[in-house]
């Protein structure tokens, strides 16, 4: 009965999709306040009620461990903890597609609440988009992957879920990534809608920055906790592998930085009116695309579920038609669109399009690093895609981009001379410069992490020096968000760069009583002995690690072998100081009763993630600043509308 | 809103905005020549065993090796920790494989491997990182290039119970 309550409310959400849609699209044509534009809200709403109600169907269903439902027999077990049953819910194709059209509906309720700003037409245009795009999830999930589909015999016991995703960073990884997506499926609509009504104002801008920077922010927690992730899960002791699905999460990410960088430009001083609306195309593309990867079976993965090349192509046609439609739009209305305000080369638009431009270039980069596998495929020729051609090729690019991201916000808006900020820029040079010196020359660092360690110092000293000589107290929240922002960038840069400057490695084999030293570390192994948890048995590592001859610790690797489904993992084991963590995998056993041991030290490689946390905190900050100015400015016009109508009424 | 009396620089907006659009076309189409060169010296080929022996890559040249590890090939030296073993391919061509470090939860004799490493001067494959199947659903990309024979085996002992 859950299950086709649920199914039921899918169908309905789609059907009211597709009234969202039509009433959308008719109403630019309808006259003014016509019946047809009064249904595009409500319907956005109820849709978002429906699928949020078919959403909770499904969770109800892993909950209770219903076997008669396919999906959940495919991928939940009655013994697994409930928060994995739940996180199961959305660690598969279908409800994780399900979790993405819900999360959807929702943000198309929550404009069509409370988005006032905009005039009625373009609101009904961007609604109407947004429920074509759902439309088309909708499809896809009813036709090609429907979660509620029942077995004929209802089955004894669920497959389990892949242990590498019975994790609780799993339980938030996928939902915040698709809030990133989501947030950009947003901006795609508002963009669609403007160009639609030729209404490329600040308003427009205004009203979509608050879902630009919503969707980076989760963008940005989602790859954080994705790379974090595979740095202790998959115990390799890496944090980014270059993998598809990871620029499948990074690609969108840049399309969006870049995207909220000219959405300001456009909300405060009217200029990069065609380029904000051909990034805010882009960005969604980039989610599509990432979408399509990750979904189609086209790579493996432990993120691609299960091959269905019925299931790729659905989504490719999908991309198709939502992206080149909005490209061809975008083509006929780009010249009607009137020129924005103009700006000198030395000013802050002038950096904001610089290092925009330098976005867009590393995001093709990315993006030819991570297609042109498949392309070689066609003509059968295999090849992987590696660090050696992303990093030193994306370095191109991103060096000047830091360098510019230092010293852009110092400059004035419109126009503005290099002599004004020359004691900042005379600083920002001699940090770099003397870092570059000092662990170039000194401590002889290659060169890639050379240049993020000079830049990662320099940039954290410049992020700061947009505030000096303000009152600190009178710094809108919007400031501190970038200010923020951009030392989370200079916080995790340096992590990358000391992660890859300065770790030590060490890979042994002892026995049980015997000591082995990584850098600092001396660890001893005192014991290997059997454990067991709830759905797997393992052989955990006991370790005694000592920092420099201090207290130790004591640390816990382990070998670890579920049962459903059948599957051995490596859990590491980390002790994490303030200067860095020490990563401990436990191998085989080899004949001669020797256990083998693999150690890292790696200096300073927390500042990555806590770099990232800051950064997406920025980006929240920002938010809360822009929606308590606009919530302020919303209450002083009422009051001047509920003014006028008192004067009105006195006379 | 431009005053009349500005009308000679009313040209100049357009003008911008052309500016920002080569300037932007120039960018992107030098990362893409530069990704387009880069992709050819820095992708990592793939190899089957007998693609190897017949045409090796130069010695140094990152590369990655996929066949089947040969059964009663496995050895460890003595220091523990460096695996040795063979890959075999489908005509029977053997590639000796040397690898230091943890050899991943699945990887066992008669198992199909992704090696990524470079050929030494003597003809060993030196793997970097072995990838073996991740889990039931898992199997690198590249065993699907492998004979009905293997394949079969693969799917066999990889696919438990998913239709």
């Amino acid at each position: 009965m859950i299950a086709e309550l649920g199914h039921a409310a899918l169908w309905l959400a789609a059907a009211l999709a597709a009234l969202q849609m039509a009433s959308g699209f008719l109403a630019l044509r309808a006259a003014e306040g016509s019946e047809i534009a009064a249904l595009v809200r409500p319907s956005a709403i109820v849709q978002g009620a429906l699928a949020s109600f078919s959403f909770a169907m499904l969770l109800w269903l892993f909950a209770v461990t219903d076997l008669s439902v396919k999906l959940v027999a495919a991928n939940s077990h009655s013994l697994k903890p409930l928060v994995f049953k739940l996180s199961g819910t959305w660690g598969n194709h279908e409800g994780s597609m399900l979790l993405w059209v819900t999360v959807m509906s929702l943000a198309g309720a929550l404009i069509a609440l409370i988005e006032r700003r905009l005039p009625d037409r373009t609101m009904n245009a961007t609604l109407g988009a947004q429920g074509l795009v759902a439309l088309g999830f909708y499809a896809f999930l009813i036709l090609s992957s429907n979660p509620f589909e029942r077995l004929p015999v209802p089955a004894p016991e669920g497959l389990g879920l892949n242990p590498l995703l019975q994790d609780i960073g799993l339980a938030f990884h996928p939902p915040t990534l698709y809030m990133g997506y989501v947030g950009l499926s947003v901006a795609f609509s508002f963009a669609v809608g403007a160009l639609l009504t030729r209404q490329v104002t600040p308003d427009f801008a205004s009203a979509m920055r608050p879902w630009v920077l919503g969707a980076w922010v989760f963008l940005t927690l989602g790859i954080v906790a994705g790379s974090y992730w595979a740095y202790y899960e998959l115990g390799w002791g890496g944090w980014w592998f270059w993998d598809p699905v990871e620029n499948a999460s990074l690609m969108p990410w840049l399309a969006a930085t870049a995207l909220l960088h000219s959405t300001s430009v456009l909300a405060s001083r009217d200029a990069l009116r065609v380029w904000t609306i051909m990034l805010g195309v882009v960005a969604f593309s980039m989610s599509m695309v990432g979408t399509f990867l990750v979904r189609s079976g086209i790579l493996t993965s432990v993120h691609a579920f299960a091959v269905d090349p019925e299931r790729g192509t659905f989504i490719l046609i999908l991309l198709g038609l939502f992206i080149g439609g909005a490209l061809l739009l975008f083509a006929l209305r780009a010249n009607t669109i009137s020129e924005g305000q103009r700006f000198n080369a030395t000013s802050r638009e002038g950096a904001l399009v610089f290092n925009n431009v330098m976005l867009s270039a590393i995001l093709a980069i990315v993006l030819l690093g991570t297609l042109y596998p498949l392309l070689t495929e066609a003509f059968d020729v295999r090849v992987s895609v590696g660090p050696p051609y992303f990093n030193p090729v994306g370095a191109i690019f991103a060096v000047p981009m830091f360098a510019i991201m230092a010293i852009g916000p110092l400059l004035r808006w419109r126009q503005d001379r290099v002599e004004r900020i020359r004691p900042e820029l005379s600083l920002f040079a001699a940090l770099v410069l003397v870092a570059l010196i000092g662990f170039g020359i000194v401590a002889n660092v290659a060169i890639l992490p050379l240049l993020g360690l000079a830049l990662g110092i320099g940039l954290a000293v410049a992020s700061f020096l947009p505030l000096r000589g303000r009152s600190l107290k009178r710094v809108p929240l919007a400031t501190w968000g970038m200010v923020v922002a951009h030392f989370g960038i200079a916080v995790a840069l340096l992590g990358m760069a000391s992660e890859s400057a300065f770790s030590r490695e060490k890979l042994a084999a002892i026995e049980p009583g015997q000591t082995t030293q990584v850098g600092p570390w001396s660890v001893t192994l005192s014991d290997v002995v059997p454990v067991a948890g709830p759905n797997w048995t393992a052989l955990e590592g006991r370790l005694s690690a000592s920092y420099d001859g201090s207290e130790p610790v004591a640390l816990t690797p382990q070998s670890r072998r579920f049962w459903a489904p059948p599957q051995q993992t490596t859990e590491s084991a980390l002790s994490t100081r303030w200067n860095g963590q020490l990563y401990a995998v436990i191998g085989d056993r080899s004949p001669d009763g020797r256990w083998q041991l693999r150690l890292w030290w790696k200096p300073f490689v927390t500042l990555i993630w806590y770099g990232g946390l800051l950064v997406a905190l920025g980006g929240a900050l920002a938010l809360v600043g822009r929606v308590i100015t606009d919530v302020r400015r919303r209450r002083i016009a009422a009051r001047i509308v509920e003014r006028r109508s008192d004067r009105e009424a006195l006379a | 809103m431009n005053h009349p009396a500005h009308n000679g620089s009313r040209l100049k907006p357009k003008h911008q905005r052309l500016v920002l659009i080569v300037i932007a076309l120039i960018a992107l189409i030098g990362a893409g020549l530069l990704a387009a060169y880069a992709l050819r010296n820095q992708a990592n080929y793939f190899y089957l065993p007998e693609q190897m022996q017949a045409d090796p890559p130069e010695v140094g040249q990152a590369v990655r090796l996929g066949g089947m590890v040969e059964q009663g090939s496995l050895a460890t030296d003595p220091d523990g920790v460096t695996l040795r073993f063979a890959v075999t391919g489908n005509d029977g061509s053997r590639i000796p494989v040397q690898f230091s470090g943890i050899a991943p939860d699945l990887f066992v004799e008669g198992s199909g491997v992704v090696a990524e490493g470079r050929l030494a001067a003597d003809g060993t494959f030196v793997a970097d990182n072995l990838l073996a199947k991740h889990d039931e659903n898992y199997v690198p990309r590249e065993l699907e290039g492998m004979s009905q024979r293997q394949v079969a085996e693969v799917t066999e002992e990889t696919t438990v119970g998913i239709e």
